[in-house]
C-alpha cells in the first residue's frame, strides 16, 4: 500500500513531531507580517540534520514546497507559507549550542537557537553575539541569517552577515552543503539573506564579540523631529561611531509609555534620541563630552545619561518593545524598512508624514537613525479591505521615496512578500534574472520558499515559467 | 462593530499584533516549541473562532486552549498590553458549554464544588487523604489492581500536612498587640484554610503584631478562582456572592494569603458587573504589609532562602518588589536570587492533575533552578505552587523546606 505525503512525514519523524490538525495549520499561517496568510499542508519538527535532509528530499519527490521557520517574527512575510500548501519545517526544536570556543570567539549552533539565549550562554565568558534585532528574545539565529537581520547596534557592529562564519544547509536539491568562510568561494555571504530560497540552514557558525568594557547610554528628548535628526547627522559627521543611534517619534513614545515597556520617556517630546557609546573605557570617556557638546547645541528638552547596566536597560526597554506597543492603536501593524542617507532623514520623514496623510493612515516612526534605516509603522485594521489597501499603497510609495532619495527598500527585515514588488525600484530585469539564475543553482525546481523575494508583476515571464513548470503557485 | 460588542474577548484579541515577544515567556511554548502552544497562537485561534475561520467544536482548538496554564506570564511580556487571561477565560467558558464537553465540565464542576468549595466535604476529604497517606495507602494503591487512571491520580496528589498544621483559625475578631493601625479582614480561603491553617495563623499573628485589628468572618469560603480558570463562571457566581455577604463593609483592606485567590478576587468586577467595592479592598498579604510597614522590629532569622514569585502574584497582580522588601527587613535572612523566578512551576490550579506530563516537565525546570541556588529553603505565597514544588523537591536526596512568606515573617516576631 502506498503511503500519502503526511504518512511519509510521519515515517521520517514519528507521530509526535508531525502535525496537520486545523489549529496547528492556522497558527502557522503567518509570521509578523499581517497582510498575507496561507495555511501550510503540514508542520514538521525535525531534531537532526538528517531528518531535515530527509524531509527536503521527500518534498522534492512529491513536489511540495518547503518553508523553513524559526520563531516566526519576520516582519516581511518571509516565514509566511507560500500559497501552494507547503511543508513547514519548524526549526524550534533544533536549538542547541553544539560547540563554542572562548579563545577563538566562535560558536556553532543549531539554527533554531534563540538569538538572546546564545548571548546568555557565552556571556559567562564575557562574550556576546552582537546582532540584536528587537525580536532577539524570541527570534532564532537561523531566521536572523535568512533575513540578514540587523538591530540597533548594527551601526557600529554590522549586520548578521558580518557575524556569520559558516553555514550548513540542505539545499533545494536535497544536498547537504557546508559553506565555510575559510574554505572556497564565499557561499556564506551568498546564503546570508537568501530568505530560505536556497534551502534550509541547520547549523550556523557565528562570530562572538567581547562585551565592551564600558557602555554609556544617553537619552535626549527634543521638541522637533528635525532637531533629533540634525543631532544624529552631526554626530555621524564628526566621526563619532556610537554603538547605536535610535529615534522614536511622538506617537511611538505615547504607545510605549502606556505599555509594560514604559521607560519614562517624556510624553510631551516630539522625538527622543537614544545614543549609546561603548568600547574601551578611555574611548567612551573621550567621546562622551563630544556627544554632550553636540547635544547642547541642538537644544534638547532634556538629556540624561547613565553607565549603570540596569538603568541602561530601562532606557532601552521602550525601544525594544516599540513594535508590539503599537498594537494599542489598531488591530494590525505593518512596518516598513526603507533606508535613506542620514543627511536626508529629516526631509524624508516629513515626506513620509505627508504620504501617511494622503492615504489617511495612522503612521508612527521608530528607527535606527545612525544608518538611516527608517521603520515607519503603518497602523490599520486588516478587517477593512480599503484601509488595508491604502496601507499597502502608502508602504510602496514610501519605499519608492527612499530609493529616490538615494537609499534602498530594505535595511534588515528582508523582502519576503511585503517588498517583492518594490524590488523593481532598485533592480531592472537583467538584475532580477541574474538573481533567479543564481537561485536555480541551489533550488533548480523552485521548491524552497517560493513566492518570496521576486516580483510577480508583468515582465518577468522567465521566472514565472520556471516556477509554474513545477506546478507551484506563487 | 457588532462582533466586538457582543464578544468582549474578541475585542481584547485585536490588541495582539503577533510580534512574538510572548514566546520566550510562555512555559508551554518553551516546553513544546509549537506555535499553537504559545500565547500568540492561542490568541490567533480564539480570534479566528470569532471570525468564523475555525469552529469552537474543532478538537485541536480545544486541545490548544486546554494546554494553557493560565499563568499569564505573557501579559508581563506583552508590549501591546493584551489582556490574555480575560480572553482565555471567556473561551474556556464557551468551551465548557459545548455539548461534547458538557459531561466533562459537569464532572469537573461537581468535583470542584464538592471537594474544594464545600467546606465540610473539603475538610473531610483532606483528613481522609492524610490518613490514607499516613498509613501508606497511597503506596499500597500502586500495587493493588486499581484502574490505571486512579493509580496515576493518586500518585499525583501532594503530601497532605498533618492535622495540627491544617487546623484552621476560629472565626472572630482579633485585636492588635499594640496600638491599632488598621482595621482589616483575613480571607482564609479553601485550600489555605484546610491545608495551610498554619500559614493563615502565622499571617494573623504577623498582622496583629503590625497593629491590625483582624476580622475573620465566619461565613466566608472558596473564592471561585479554580472554577473561573476552568470556564465555570456560573458555578463561581454563588461563591463570590457568599463572600460579598460574609465580609463587613467598613474595612481598610481584605487580606489574602493565596496569590491565585487574590488575583481572581481583584478581577471580580470584570465579569460580575458588581463587587467593585469589595475588589478594591482586596490586597495580597505582602502588598498590604509592605505598604503599611511592619510596625514591629523584626528579630533575626538566620537562614538562607530563595523566593519564587507565584504567577498570579507577579503576572496576575504585578506584585514583585513587596515580598522582597519584606524579607530584606529580617536580620540575618539571606535571600539568594532564583533564576527565572517568574516562570510557572506547572501547578497552575489543578492543571497538574489535568495535564500531568506537561506539568511535570515544567516542574523539573523549576526544581533545577532551585537546586542551582544551593539553598534548602524555598519561600513562596500560593498554596498550589507550594504543594507542587514541595512534591518536586521531595524526590531529591537532600531535604528541602518550602515556607509561605507569612511563616517566615512570623519567625521574626
Amino acid at each position: 500500500m502506498s503511503l500519502n505525503f503526511e504518512q511519509k512525514v510521519i515515517k521520517i519523524l514519528g507521530q509526535d513531531r508531525a502535525f496537520w490538525d486545523p489549529a496547528t495549520k492556522l497558527c502557522y499561517s503567518l509570521d509578523g507580517y499581517p497582510v498575507q496568510k496561507h495555511t501550510p499542508r503540514a508542520v514538521a519538527m525535525p531534531e537532526t540534520n538528517k531528518e531535515v535532509q530527509a524531509l527536503v528530499r521527500l518534498c522534492l519527490e512529491e513536489g511540495v514546497p518547503i518553508l523553513p521557520r524559526g520563531a516566526g517574527t519576520c516582519l516581511s512575510g518571509g516565514a509566511t507559507p507560500p500559497k501552494t500548501p507547503c511543508l513547514l519545517i519548524e526549526m524550534a526544536r533544533m536549538q542547541k549550542i553544539l560547540s563554542w570556543s572562548p579563545e577563538d570567539r566562535t560558536a556553532i549552533v543549531q539554527s533554531g537557537m534563540v538569538n538572546l539565549d546564545l548571548s546568555v550562554i557565552v556571556g559567562k565568558k564575557g562574550l556576546y553575539y552582537a546582532p540584536d534585532p528587537s525580536s532577539q528574545k524570541a527570534s532564532t539565529i537561523g531566521g536572523n541569517l535568512a533575513e540578514n537581520a540587523g538591530g540597533p547596534h548594527c551601526f557600529k557592529y554590522g549586520m548578521t552577515a558580518d557575524h556569520i562564519l559558516g553555514v550548513r544547509f540542505v539545499d533545494g536539491r536535497g544536498e547537504m552543503v557546508v559553506a565555510d568562510l575559510e574554505d572556497g568561494p564565499d557561499l556564506v555571504g551568498l546564503f546570508t539573506g537568501s530568505e530560505g530560497t536556497f534551502g534550509v540552514a541547520t547549523e550556523v557558525k557565528v562570530r562572538l564579540s567581547k562585551s565592551p568594557e564600558m557602555v554609556r547610554t544617553f537619552l535626549a528628548s527634543f521638541s522637533s523631529m528635525e532637531a533629533a535628526c540634525g543631532t544624529v547627522s552631526r554626530i555621524v559627521r564628526e566621526g563619532i561611531v556610537p554603538a547605536a543611534l535610535e529615534i522614536l517619534d511622538h506617537l511611538t513614545i505615547e504607545a510605549v509609555e502606556a505599555s509594560v515597556f514604559a521607560a519614562g520617556y517624556p510624553k510631551d517630546a516630539e522625538a527622543v534620541l537614544l545614543i549609546e557609546l561603548d568600547g574601551p573605557r578611555d574611548e567612551v570617556e573621550a567621546d562622551s563630552p563630544k556627544v554632550v557638546k553636540i547635544l547642547k547645541e541642538e537644544h534638547p528638552l532634556a538629556v540624561e545619561s547613565t553607565t549603570d547596566a540596569e538603568q541602561r536597560q530601562s532606557l532601552w526597554k521602550g525601544r525594544k518593545g516599540a513594535f508590539g506597543a503599537m498594537g494599542r492603536l489598531k488591530p494590525n501593524i505593518f512596518v516598513l524598512d526603507g533606508v535613506v542617507p542620514t543627511s536626508k532623514l529629516a526631509s524624508v520623514l516629513s515626506k513620509v508624514a505627508e504620504i501617511g496623510k494622503k492615504y489617511n493612515i495612522v503612521l508612527s516612526n521608530v528607527f535606527h537613525a545612525g544608518d538611516g534605516n527608517l521603520h515607519p509603522n503603518l497602523s490599520f485594521d486588516g478587517r477593512d479591505p480599503s484601509e488595508t489597501r491604502r496601507a499597502m499603497e502608502a508602504g510602496l510609495e514610501i519605499l519608492e521615496l527612499c530609493v529616490m532619495s538615494g537609499g534602498s527598500i530594505s535595511g534588515e527585515h528582508g523582502i519576503g512578500y511585503e517588498k517583492r514588488e518594490a524590488m523593481r525600484y532598485m533592480f531592472d530585469e537583467a538584475d532580477l534574472s541574474a538573481f533567479r539564475e543564481l537561485r536555480r543553482c541551489f533550488d533548480p525546481r523552485g521548491v524552497c520558499n517560493p513566492g518570496k523575494f521576486f516580483p510577480t508583476g508583468g515582465g518577468c515571464k522567465e521566472g514565472r515559467s520556471a516556477k509554474s513548470s513545477e506546478g507551484l503557485d506563487v | 462593530m457588532n462582533l466586538e460588542q457582543s464578544n468582549p474577548a474578541y475585542k481584547h484579541s485585536l490588541d495582539c499584533v503577533h510580534c512574538g515577544l510572548c514566546l520566550p515567556a510562555c512555559p508551554t511554548y518553551q516546553t513544546l516549541a509549537q506555535e499553537k502552544d504559545s500565547p500568540r497562537g492561542r490568541i490567533l485561534l480564539m480570534r479566528a473562532e470569532a471570525e468564523g475561520e475555525i469552529a469552537l467544536s474543532e478538537p485541536s482548538l480545544g486541545d490548544a486552549l486546554d494546554n494553557c496554564l493560565d499563568c499569564r506570564a505573557c501579559e508581563s511580556a506583552c508590549p501591546s498590553g493584551v489582556q490574555y487571561g480575560k480572553i482565555l477565560e471567556a473561551y474556556r467558558e464557551k468551551l465548557a458549554r459545548l455539548p461534547s464537553r458538557n459531561r466533562r465540565a459537569r464532572f469537573l464542576g461537581s468535583l470542584l464544588d464538592n471537594l474544594i468549595a464545600s467546606k465540610s466535604l473539603h475538610r473531610l476529604s483532606m483528613s481522609s487523604l492524610r490518613m490514607a497517606q499516613a498509613l501508606g495507602l497511597q503506596k499500597l494503591a500502586t500495587v493493588l489492581p486499581f484502574p490505571r487512571w486512579m493509580k496515576e491520580g493518586l500518585a499525583l496528589l501532594p503530601r497532605i500536612p498533618k492535622g495540627s498544621e491544617r487546623c484552621p483559625i476560629a472565626p472572630g475578631i482579633y485585636e492588635p498587640t499594640g496600638p491599632k493601625r488598621a482595621e482589616i479582614a483575613l480571607f482564609t480561603g479553601c485550600m489555605m484554610e484546610t491545608l495551610f491553617g498554619r500559614v493563615n495563623r502565622a499571617a494573623l499573628r504577623v498582622l496583629q503584631a503590625a497593629g491590625c485589628r483582624v476580622h475573620v468572618p465566619p461565613n466566608q469560603g472558596c473564592c471561585g478562582a479554580l472554577h473561573l480558570h476552568a470556564g465555570l463562571q456560573d458555578r463561581a457566581r454563588p461563591l463570590v456572592e457568599r463572600n460579598l455577604r460574609a465580609f463587613p463593609k467598613d474595612l481598610d483592606a481584605i487580606i489574602v494569603t493565596s496569590a491565585g485567590c487574590g488575583s481572581a478576587m481583584k478581577e471580580y468586577p470584570s465579569w460580575m458587573g458588581q463587587a467593585s467595592e469589595f475588589s478594591t479592598k482586596v490586597q495580597d498579604f505582602t502588598e498590604f504589609l509592605a505598604n503599611l510597614g511592619l510596625g514591629f522590629t523584626p528579630r533575626s532569622v538566620p537562614m538562607q532562602a530563595t523566593w519564587d514569585d507565584p504567577c498570579h502574584l507577579c503576572h496576575g497582580q504585578g506584585i514583585r518588589k513587596e515580598p522582597r522588601r519584606l524579607l530584606a527587613q529580617i536580620p540575618q535572612l539571606k535571600l539568594i536570587p532564583l533564576e527565572h523566578p517568574e516562570d510557572c512551576c506547572g501547578s497552575a490550579g489543578i492543571y497538574n492533575l489535568q495535564k500531568p506530563a506537561l506539568a511535570h516537565s515544567i516542574l523539573d525546570r523549576k526544581v533545577k533552578d532551585i537546586q542551582k541556588t544551593g539553598v534548602r529553603i524555598l519561600i513562596t505565597a500560593n498554596p498550589g505552587c507550594h504543594l507542587w514544588m514541595e512534591s518536586g523537591l521531595a524526590k531529591l536526596d537532600e531535604d528541602y523546606q518550602v515556607l509561605h512568606i507569612a511563616e517566615v515573617l512570623a519567625k521574626a516576631l
